[in-house]
């Protein structure tokens, strides 16, 4: 990597603090993608984007800001991206996935709150996340009862807006979100000076449904019996769709998946044949969150869609681009984003339908529930997900845990003990078919 | 033909050889090192059935060591080799509440043996054969003998789960002069009472089996036989459920 001290001294950073951080990311990485065999060329991009995620991608804002555009980040794919966009600002994703800011997130937040929300907090007030350190304007949302008391706490070390999501999916509900997206265009037309027009909406929209087409498309290739890539590198295409920049990240995840497509036609697979196939399904998982995927792919796993945000969640259905004026665009972002299935909302049987839907267009063979610790919405909607997949005599499994390795061994055994009770269920359908 | 399963526990390391019939078992204290263990084990049931290692024909290990055994063929884990195992013994078991040194676990099967279901309990030391051994030690006993020791005795309520505080709790009331018969009744429940909600939040089945080194208490087996009103059954050797079902699983390999 470059020397990019001067820029992050410019961020603000505390660099030494930083340093840190940076020591023990590259070993990681090393350990858990470019251990892996058989990987696609295509992927050598995305690795390159990681060796720069504090570097390049940090300076490109930079230059960006040095323009006059400005830097939004937000929290959660409820977050309208195409009106960031139509603004001619720059969007990014700010999830924590990683325990370094944890300790520094609990000075603000009870112990007892979810490590997205401590990581997320920690990483703020720390200083050490340079994409934090970018932002113009954090938006936040009212999803759950920990993110919304962060925003409070956050607000107090950088401007903050904070979007009403409603909890149910009323009629009303639609009507109120529509208000709430004309209330997020004023406050970006304010923050940048442009004026958001039919013309740069429709602009947004398009560019966004592209990027969403994109990974589609290759979630598609992962429906393939035999798997072109890893259920590992397909997660970390999808955590780095929320922070690259969009048209680059389109183009090169198009030239993975031409890759991609020569290695079904050729039938080959980065996995054994009979490798069971998992479904994993809950709370989002942020870069460098990429425990469970690698605990699953090397206990005898491999992961073949999440139904998560940063999975389906985040890219399936696009917006309606036919709308002509401003009212009609912004119907149908509501529409596109209030069909999203998040467990914040009540009641949300939605989800199980997606759940039942995917693990039958992906050819899972059992489903992996997710869920962070305390994080109430999804341990609590496990109940219902479980009684409409014993129904169905899909198998589960719910694994709940935080971002250390601490219990490594345990949730081995867990899901090692998982695959090994599918075995016999494979046989029989294998039998029957 | 010869098989062996080897189960490498955090207290003790079991190992049983099965020749489709027979079977013969070894359990020794694991020790510091799961692998010198499991070596030591496959050395005794060798000279205990008088066979020669080249008669095995297929080694499964399981437990949390499994890992650490170079000389087996094929590593399963425990839940697996508890489900076998205890379908193995009786045909009629399709639930398993399994507490053992460090953890517990319950484990639903269907009639061939195959698992349906199964739960494990957190990363703690509630509720297993740690907390009876810390408890144990308190009252200057041997595990072994609070079975004696509580007879019949009223239970005097334990309301911490966690063993650190559970421990302080019990010297206090030994320090108050409560009997430790009645303290050691307690301790009984406040086990069983962890193996009970556990079970609870699978669907039990009968015949439930109560297997691993805590089911060897009969006082344990009777107040969790009354709290769930279910068939229970305890295998007359708690302890080696686990590398039986390893063995059986490597016999019928063979076949
Ligand atoms: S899980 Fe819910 S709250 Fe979290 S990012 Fe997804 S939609 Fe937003
Ligand atoms: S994982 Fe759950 S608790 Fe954490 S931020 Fe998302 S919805 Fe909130």
């Amino acid at each position: 990597m470059a020397d990019y001290r001067e820029l992050w001294k410019s961020l603000d950073m505390d660099l030494e603090k930083h340093d840190q951080l940076c020591e023990v990311l590259p070993k990681f990485y090393d350990e858990i993608y470019l251990s892996q065999e058989k990987r696609p060329e295509g992927m050598n991009y995305f690795n390159f984007v990681i060796a720069e995620v504090h570097g390049l991608r940090i300076q490109e804002l930079a230059e960006h800001r040095k323009n006059g555009q400005k830097v939004v980040g937000s929290f959660c794919v409820f977050v309208p991206d195409e009106v960031i966009s139509a603004a001619d600002a720059v969007g990014v994703g700010l999830c924590s996935g990683s325990d370094f800011w944890i300790p520094d997130g609990e000075k603000y937040l009870p112990r007892n709150s979810c490590p997205l929300v401590k990581a997320a907090v920690g990483a703020k007030t720390s200083g050490t996340c340079p994409y934090f350190q970018s932002c113009d304007l954090l938006v936040g949302e009212t999803t759950c009862d920990g993110k919304k008391k962060a925003w409070e706490i956050l607000g107090e070390h950088v401007p903050m807006h904070v979007m009403d999501l409603p909890q149910m999916k009323r009629e009303k509900d639609k009507i109120h979100w529509m208000d709430e997206i004309r209330i997020f265009i004023d406050e970006l037309e304010e923050l940048t000076g442009n004026k958001i027009t039919e013309e740069s909406l429709a602009r947004g929209i398009e560019l966004i449904n592209k990027k969403r087409e994109v990974l589609q498309r290759l979630y598609d290739l992962r429906k393939e019996e035999n798997l072109p890539i890893s259920g590992k590198d397909a997660l970390l295409v999808t955590q780095i769709a929320f922070y690259d920049n969009p048209e680059r990240f389109i183009e090169k995840t198009n030239e993975l998946c031409e890759e991609l497509e020569k290695r079904v036609q050729n039938k080959e697979s980065v996995f054994a044949e009979g490798t069971p196939r998992i479904l994993v399904s809950g709370t989002p998982m942020a870069v460098p969150n990429w425990k469970l995927h690698h605990m699953i792919e090397t206990s005898g796993g491999s992961v073949v869609c999440e139904e998560t945000c940063t999975g389906t969640r985040y890219f399936e259905n696009l917006v309606d681009n036919t709308g002509e004026t401003m009212e009609e665009q912004i119907k149908a972002l509501s529409d596109r984003y209030l069909n999203i299935n998040c467990a914040c909302f009540t009641p949300n049987p939605g989800r199980i339908d997606d759940i039942l839907r995917l693990y039958k267009e992906y050819k899972a063979d059992g489903v992996v529930y997710y869920t962070l610790p305390f994080c109430q919405t999804y341990a609590t909607e496990f109940k219902k997900v479980k009684e409409a997949l014993d129904k169905a005599d899909i198998p589960v499994i719910m694994i709940e845990s935080d971002y250390s390795l601490q219990d490594a061994g345990q949730l081995k055994t867990r899901l090692e003990a998982f695959f090994e009770m599918l075995e016999p269920k494979k046989e029989i359908a294998a039998a029957n078919k | 033909m010869y098989s062996i399963g080897i189960d490498a526990g955090s207290v003790a390391t079991k190992g049983v050889i099965f020749d489709g019939e027979k079977i013969e078992h070894v359990i020794i204290p694991t020790g510091w090192s799961p692998k010198t263990a499991s070596e030591e084990v496959l050395k005794q049931l060798l000279v205990k059935s008088n066979i020669k290692k080249e008669d095995v024909e297929r080694i499964i290990g399981t437990g949390y060591g499994r890992i650490s055994m170079p000389f087996v063929d094929k590593a399963i884990t425990e839940i697996t080799c508890h489900a076998k195992g205890a379908h193995y013994l009786n045909k009629k078991v399709r639930t398993i509440l399994d507490i053992g040194g460090q953890d517990s676990k319950v484990i639903n099967i269907d009639e061939n043996g195959n698992i349906t279901d199964f739960l494990m309990n957190d990363k703690c030391a509630a509720g297993t054969g740690r907390f009876l051994q810390v408890m144990a030690n308190v009252l200057g006993k041997d595990v072994s003998e609070l079975d004696d020791l509580t007879n019949n005795a009223r239970p005097e309520a334990i309301t911490s789960m966690c063993t650190v505080f559970a421990e302080s709790e019990v010297i206090s009331l030994l320090a108050k002069g409560i009997p430790k018969e009645n303290i050691a009744s307690g301790i009984m429940h406040s086990i069983a009472s962890r193996g009970v909600s556990l079970l609870e939040r699978i669907n039990i089945l009968d015949d439930v089996a109560f297997t691993g080194g805590v089911a060897r208490s009969d006082v344990i087996g009777r107040i969790i036989n009354d709290k769930i009103s279910k068939t229970i059954y305890k295998p007359p050797n708690s302890q080696i459920v686990g590398a039986l079902g390893a063995a059986v699983i490597g016999y019928r390999e063979l076949l």
